[in-house]
């Protein structure tokens, strides 16, 4: 069976990590698997933690009185969910909901901010991955409000 | 008695067309199948275009969205945007069309053999790569990885859903997403590029066709790029206002080339430079 630190190996946002920090960063770590249907994250909730999907599928969504639940982007294999957990008020935003049955690495949020604060270079390291990481992200939602499909050519 | 193709005077005569059946794909997307005559029936290549017309109601260029191995069926997938494809679309079994064609260059399909096949497509786009999808199934085993990107807007205005459980099954690696979905959809939500890292393309090896909005193709071609798929083994299909079909009346002009004749299927290192030139 394979550990945290080598299963973190696979995934882009660790990519390139020297050994110590990604043992640092698997610490704060533990498997967990969930059902279809269960929700990882709600809107309004402490931010305590960030998911790393290993098998499986997690919907980012918002819930609109009006127009009901609307997902916003799929994460699978090696994505990872969950920012705010970096930033203060450490709320999350939107909801995310496993759509299938899915294994995770859980991260602690509190115990890698402390890894950080003790360890700069970490710091450094895991916030522009994240940075890069979520850039990716921004690009994408700009790229889907331009909404493309709706105005496309005819055959 | 002279065939289909003899019996044309020109290539601006349309040719009559009876419409055997049609098929409702999404709310404003039909398939109709239509009967050529003649022996021959009508020879395409995957990637090729038809100007068709329901009388008095003009002629737009549509690609064709049939299997290139059974010319004795012509298949034009249709989105109902404006008054000549409403009227295409409105067409009933037994009415005459007109048809024009085929026209324009093709995919690459037979220059691709050995390597790694990505198909990009986005909404209706993946109508004129069904010809090239179908070829590539048809031919298997002379092919490596064969890969499918297709994004549409909602689940619902996915196009030939029906099909890609059999693409996948006959050796397609099907990847879709949609741009917006409510909690029922259990399928990929994001754009399209999202889903090249998921594939685990090698780009060394690949050679990618790409059909669907301009923009949507400009994104989709520096993705592959950053993956380290060149921009010459990238294609692209392309749409300007196509009107003759013979690269006679100048209106599709795009850069030095008439899309009609030297397109609609080019290199994307070819057409980047003029992509990038505003308004034209």
């Amino acid at each position: 069976m394979r550990g945290i630190e080598d299963l973190i190996t696979d995934a882009p946002v660790f990519a390139g990590l020297v050994p110590a920090h990604r043992e640092l960063i698997a610490g704060c770590g533990v498997n967990q698997q969930v059902g279809a249907g269960t929700f990882l994250l709600r809107e309004g909730d402490p931010a305590e933690q960030f998911f790393l999907v290993r098998h499986g599928a997690v919907a980012l969504e918002v819930h609109a009185p009006d127009r009901g639940t609307i997902v916003i982007e799929t994460y699978g294999p090696h994505d990872v969910v969950g920012w705010s957990w970096l930033f203060a008020p450490y709320r999350w935003e939107f909801d995310a909901r496993a759509v299938e049955p899915t294994r995770l690495v859980t991260f602690d949020g509190a115990c890698l901010r402390g890894k950080c604060e003790d360890d700069h270079e970490l710091g450094y390291q895991l916030m522009s991955r994240f940075a890069a990481s979520m850039a990716d992200s921004l690009q994408a939602t700009r790229r889907q409000l331009l909404d493309v499909y709706g105005h496309a050519r005819v055959g | 008695m002279l065939g289909w193709a003899e019996a044309i005077p020109g290539p601006m005569v349309p040719l009559p067309v009876a419409v055997r059946s049609k098929r409702r794909d999404t709310a404003d997307t039909w398939t109709l199948e239509l009967e050529p005559s003649g022996p021959d029936g009508f020879p395409f290549a995957p990637g090729q275009f038809t100007m068709l017309s329901a009388t008095g109601s003009g002629e737009v260029p549509i690609s064709i969205s049939g299997d290139p191995g059974r010319p004795a069926v012509l298949l034009h997938t249709v989105r109902a945007v404006g008054f000549a494809t409403e009227a295409i679309c409105d067409a009933r079994a037994g009415q005459t069309l007109g048809v024009r064609g085929p026209f324009g260059t093709p995919w690459p399909v037979e220059d691709a053999t050995g390597a790694d096949v990505v198909i990009a497509a986005g909404g209706i786009g993946l109508a004129p790569l069904r010809p090239a999808v179908l070829h590539l199934l048809g031919n298997r085993e002379r092919y490596g990885r064969l890969v499918l990107l297709y994004g549409g807007r909602t689940p619902d205005q996915l196009l030939f859903t029906g099909e890609l459980g059999g693409w996948a099954e006959r050796g397609l690696e099907v990847h879709v997403t949609v741009d917006s979905a409510g909690p029922e959809w259990l399928g990929h939500v994001g754009v399209v590029t999202r889903l090249i890292r998921r594939a685990n393309l090698d780009g060394s090896r690949s050679v990618a066709l790409l059909c669907g909005p301009e923009v949507m193709m400009r994104f989709t071609a520096a993705a592959l790029m950053a993956g380290g798929l060149a921009g010459d083994r990238i294609h692209a299909s392309m749409e300007r206002n196509m009107q003759c079909g013979i690269g006679h009346c100048g209106h599709c002009q795009l850069g030095p080339t008439l899309v009609c004749r030297d397109g609609p299927v080019y290199r994307w290192s070819e057409l980047a430079p003029w992509l990038a030139i505003r308004e034209l």
